[in-house]
Formats: C-alpha cells, structure tokens, sequence
C-alpha cells in the first residue's frame, strides 16, 4: 500500500545541509500496525510527514496504492491527504473557535459534502467516540482525553485507508491515553492501516510491526510473530 | 470542492472567533469611508446651497453690471482718459426693448442711517422697482410693495425687512409712519416676510426704496445692477446678445458692461464646488487606503497568529488555493462590515449636520458613496491578496511544529 523506495530528505540549515532521512526503504501494506520509535532528530517525524504528504521528500519515490505522488501538484496531494490520509497530533489542532461538531465536520467542508449530511455525519461520529454530549462544546471546554477523541473523529470522519498519529498520547494522562490507545486500534482492527510515531517505547511495543529510526535511517525493522 | 457559502461561513467564524481585532478592523474602515461620505456631504451640501440661492433669485435671470471684466489689448479708455460710463436708469428702461425680456429691474445700493425718534442704525438701502419684487421672489409680510410706477419717479416710500421694523418701531405699528434714511424722510409702506440671509443680503436688515430717490440720496446716477428676466431659459443666450448690442448701441459703440446670465454664474460657482467636493473626497480617501494598509498588517498577523490552525487545514486536506480564498474571503468580508459601518456612521454624520444647520442641505452624494464603498472593498481585498499568499505558502511541517 505505501512504498518508499530511496527516500532522501534534507534541509539546509545555514551553510551546512542535515540529512532528516538518508535513503529510507519501507513497505507497509494495508491494515499494518506500525509504530516509528527513536531518539528526537532521528527522523521519524519527518519520514511521518513524508508519508502523510506534508512534505516533499528530496530524492526517492513514494507510492501510494501504486501511484507515485511525490510528483503530485498542490491540488491533487491535498485531495490524497483528505480521502487517503487522517492525522492524529500530539498537540490535537483543534480550530479553538469552532465547536467540536465543526470541528469534526472541516475535512468534509474542504471536500464540498452538503452541510446538511455534515452534521449528521459529524454528530455521529462524535456519538461513537463517546461526545455525544459534547458536540457544542469549544475544544476549550474539553479535557485533553476528550479533545483528542474529537480529533480523531475529525481524522476518520472522511474514512481514510491510513492514519498517522504523531505521538498521540504525549499530551495525555494514562488513562486517556490508554483510552486513546484503544480506540486506535480497534480503527487498525476494522482495517485501518495504522502507524504511530512514538517516544514511549510502551505504546511503541504495542504494535505489531516496530521501526527503530537513529540518524535518518531505519536500522531496526522488526515484526512480531502472533 | 469547498462551495462559496462555506469559504464565507467558515471565514465569518474566524471574524467573530477573533472580535476585538475584527471590531478594530471594522472601526478603522469605517471611519474611512464615514469620513469620505460626510465630507462629500459638506462639499455637495455647499454646492446645493449656493444652487438653491441662486435659483431663489430666479432661473432665467440676466444681470448687468457696467464695466468690462474682460482684459483687452489695448487700454482706449485710458488714453484718452475717458472712465466707463455710467450704467443708467435709461439704459435700464431700453433693455426692455429686447423681445425676450419680460421685465427688468434696476438696482441701485448703498448704506445709511435710518432714525425714527432717539433709534436709529446703519442698514443696507436698496432701490429699485415694482417689479424687484417677482425678479427676487420675495415676500411680504404686511402691507405693499413698491406700487408700478415711473422708474425715474423718485417717491418717499420705503419698504423694511423685519429687524428693522422691531428694532426702529418697538412698540408700533411701522406702516403708515415716517421713517429717515440719511437726510430724507420715507412712509414705511410694507414689510419683508422673514426670509433670512440670501445672497448675502439679509432681508431683514435691509430696506427698500424708489430707484430714483436711491440715485438722489446716495447722489449716484450710476446704477448698480439691471436685473432682467426671459420669458423662457431656452432665449436667455439670445436676451444676453441683444441686451450688450441694445446698451452698445446707447452707449456710442462703447462695450463698457458686463452681461452675464445667471446659468453662467451658476456654472462656475457648481464647477469650483464640485471640484472642491472631489478634493475633501480625495484627502479622505487616503484614510481609507492607510485602513487598507491596516487591514493587511492585521491579516499579516492574523496569518503568523494562526499558523498552527493553517497546518492543520493543509494536514486533513486543504490545498493552497482553498486556504487562500479562505484568508482573502476572511479580509474582503471585513472591509465589506467596515464599508457598511461607515456608511451608518456617515449617515448619522450627514443627519447631526443637517440637525445643527438645518439650512445646509449636506447629502453625499452618489458617487462619493459608491466611490468609498469601491475604495474600502478595493483596498481592503488589494492588501488581503499577500497575506492570503503567505498563509498558502506556509509549509504545514513549521506550522504545526509550532505550538
């Protein structure tokens, strides 16, 4: 499903230029749970990134589903991310002045769906993360617990194939991160292909298949055995 | 794709997500275009003002004045020191034989000192005739008005206008008593109805008598002015020519007057006043640009501000072009709320105006309210498009690194 052939990405900073990634080989197919653990610096957010189409990698070829959209123009990599792709954050990116159902409801404005089925949808959704009560509310109103269920929400609203999440339960107690956690994978369980970059090498071990990143490079790829 | 209606939905809820700074915006744009409303307001309202008092004086008015306005070449006169010649009461009474004049009258003015018993004051005396009265459109409060007569007739019969009646004749009944002006005794045949200032004149300052008996106590042959009136507005041209042949004529080949129509005065007057409309309407439109210039350093900050809101929209799928009709849409529709405002407040502006002086007709006028309006949404959107620009060019990484 995504397919990372010689993935390079570097950035220049002032004379001197910093190797994020160096020449990064992965497949991951579909419904795979991954997580991507690492020292900071290592790369793992940026090769996150990378797959999520949030950046544009400096040499190599990502498919994704067979097709190469490294090349991609603006327009077309931003309908892959809204159909393809949900994001999970760390720090939750909620819109603070829109309520969690409009929250909830951004990526299917972006992609033209009536206002109407919006809110149904939305209102739904927000029912089988457990808000049902909470829809009204500004991300303000909520616990941390609570914000990151809206966004997931918001991530799956649109039904994508794949979801990042970016150390999801970094700004979480233990018990909304574990609650968090769950509902993670029971979306990777319905299917989802799922891949979580994580400092936490208890959430990390959670995953079926384990990337260890230092340097820009793989250099730990194991998978475990049922 | 993302339809109109949800760019400006979404774009209104960043307006009211953000109040103090959307209230700000909208102030100064509004001050903006209030300020560029009210004051083509004052400058149409001085135009109005003069139109109106000038048509106060009758439409179809030519006015004669002696002496030339026009700079010639050579100085004749000079040489043989000859002095233009008078304006008279003939020249007055022969501007009738022009087919196209209806009626005339001579004007003839000066200051005096008018007494009855221990009161007296200075006023302006104005001498003329019968038909003064419908030339001027002037009303009378009691009594009579200058009766037809012979123009060259001197009569000691005055008419005043209303302060003078109470400040000279406190406690009586003016008409039928003696009045002086200078050294000469007049009857106070009627009053002037209250009509205020007008031209410069105030009606109720000034009195009335005779041309003739004007001409004997200022001791001045020379008249004025000769007032003269077309049936029509369309032979006012023809009138002015046959009145400069007809006094050239009288005056040995001579053109020693001045024949103006009052559509010619009317037109200067309206062309400076318009141009000075245009002007105040200029130097206020520059407030509107510097509100331009502030809509944008606000959406600059807007966009710093909101970067983290920006990545995310590019994260769950928003492309560039979605992000910069969102942002432009956010500025076209603060400048829209500050047009709007300013309009209000311009309105109210024009309303205290015309509440202070009731008789200044201030109203903007249509232009100058289309032009602001043109100017707020132009500068306003103008000053968006890099912002805009900006905030679709930010790299979603940075973004949402920053928290």
């Amino acid at each position: 499903m995504i397919s990372l052939a010689g993935i390079d990405r570097s950035f220049q900073v002032g004379d001197q230029t910093v190797d994020a990634l160096a020449d990064v080989n992965l497949d991951i197919g579909a419904g795979e749970y991954l997580s991507i653990m690492g020292p900071s610096g290592s790369g793992k957010s940026t090769l996150l990134n990378i797959v999520g189409l949030l950046d544009r990698p400096t040499g190599g070829v990502y498919k994704l589903d067979n097709r190469d959209v490294t090349r991609l123009t603006d327009e077309e990599q931003a309908r892959v991310r809204r159909e393809k792709i949900g994001f999970v954050f760390q720090a939750f990116h909620l819109v603070p002045r829109l309520t969690a159902l409009e929250n909830v409801s951004v990526p299917m404005m972006l992609s033209g769906i009536a206002i109407s089925e919006r809110r149904q949808r939305a209102a739904k959704s927000l029912e089988d993360y457990g808000l049902g009560d909470r829809m009204d509310h500004r991300p303000s109103q909520l616990s941390g617990g609570q914000r990151q269920r809206v966004a997931m929400a918001r991530a799956t609203i649109m039904h994508p194939p794949v979801l990042l999440a970016d150390e999801p339960t970094g700004n979480l107690d233990r018990a909304s991160g574990r609650e968090v956690v769950g509902l993670l994978e029971r979306l990777n369980a319905s299917g989802v292909t799922l891949i979580v970059v994580t400092h936490d090498p208890e959430l990390g071990r959670r995953a079926r298949r384990q990337l260890h990143m230092v340097d820009g490079r793989i250099n730990a790829d194991n998978v475990l055995q049922k | 794709m993302m339809g109109p209606g949800d760019v400006v939905r979404f774009s209104f809820r960043s307006l009211t997500g953000f109040r103090t700074r959307t209230a700000l915006m909208v102030i100064a744009m509004a001050i903006g275009v209030g300020a560029v409303v009210v004051l083509t307001a004052l400058g149409e309202g001085a135009r109005r003002y003069v139109v109106n008092e000038f048509s106060s004086l009758g439409s179809n008015l030519i006015i004669v004045f002696p002496g030339r306005t026009e700079t010639g070449g050579n100085v004749p006169g000079m040489l043989v020191g000859r002095s233009p010649r008078d304006l008279t009461l003939e020249d007055a009474v022969a501007v009738l034989r022009s087919r196209h004049v209806t009626r005339i009258a001579p004007l003839n003015i000066g200051s005096a000192y008018l007494s009855r018993g221990r009161l007296n004051r200075e006023a302006p005396v104005l001498g003329t005739t019968h038909e003064f009265r419908d030339i001027r459109r002037l009303e009378m409060d009691r009594g009579n008005f200058l009766p037809p007569a012979d123009p060259t007739k001197a009569q000691s019969i005055c008419i005043i206008g209303q302060t003078l009646a109470k400040e000279l004749f406190p406690n009586e009944e003016p008409i039928g008593q003696w009045l002086r002006i200078g050294d000469r005794r007049f009857r106070v045949i009627g009053i002037l109805g209250a009509k205020g200032r007008s031209l410069g004149f105030d009606t109720d300052e000034l009195a009335i008598i005779p041309v003739a008996s004007a001409q004997q106590l200022f001791n001045q042959p020379s008249l004025f002015r000769i007032l003269a009136e077309t049936r029509h507005r369309e032979s006012l041209d023809t009138a002015r020519d046959e009145i400069r042949r007809i006094i050239k004529d009288r005056h040995e080949g001579d053109e020693d007057v001045t024949v103006v129509t009052q559509d010619a005065v009317l037109a200067t007057f309206d062309r400076i006043l318009r141009t000075l409309t245009l002007a105040v309407g200029g130097i206020a439109a520059i407030s509107l640009a510097v509100a331009g210039i502030l809509t944008m350093n606000v959406m600059l900050v807007a966009v710093s501000q909101r970067t983290a809101e920006i990545g995310l929209l590019k994260a769950i799928g928003a492309s560039r072009r979605q992000i910069r009709s969102l942002f432009f849409t956010e500025a076209a529709l603060l400048s829209a709320c500050g047009a709007l405002v300013g309009l209000l407040l311009g309105a109210v502006g024009i309303l205290i105006i015309r509440q202070l002086y009731p008789a200044f007709p201030a109203a903007a006028p249509a232009w100058a309210v289309g032009a602001a309006v043109l100017t707020a949404a132009l500068t306003g959107v103008g000053f968006s498009v890099m912002p805009a620009r900006r905030a679709a060019r930010l790299d979603p990484v940075i973004a949402l690194a920053k928290r």
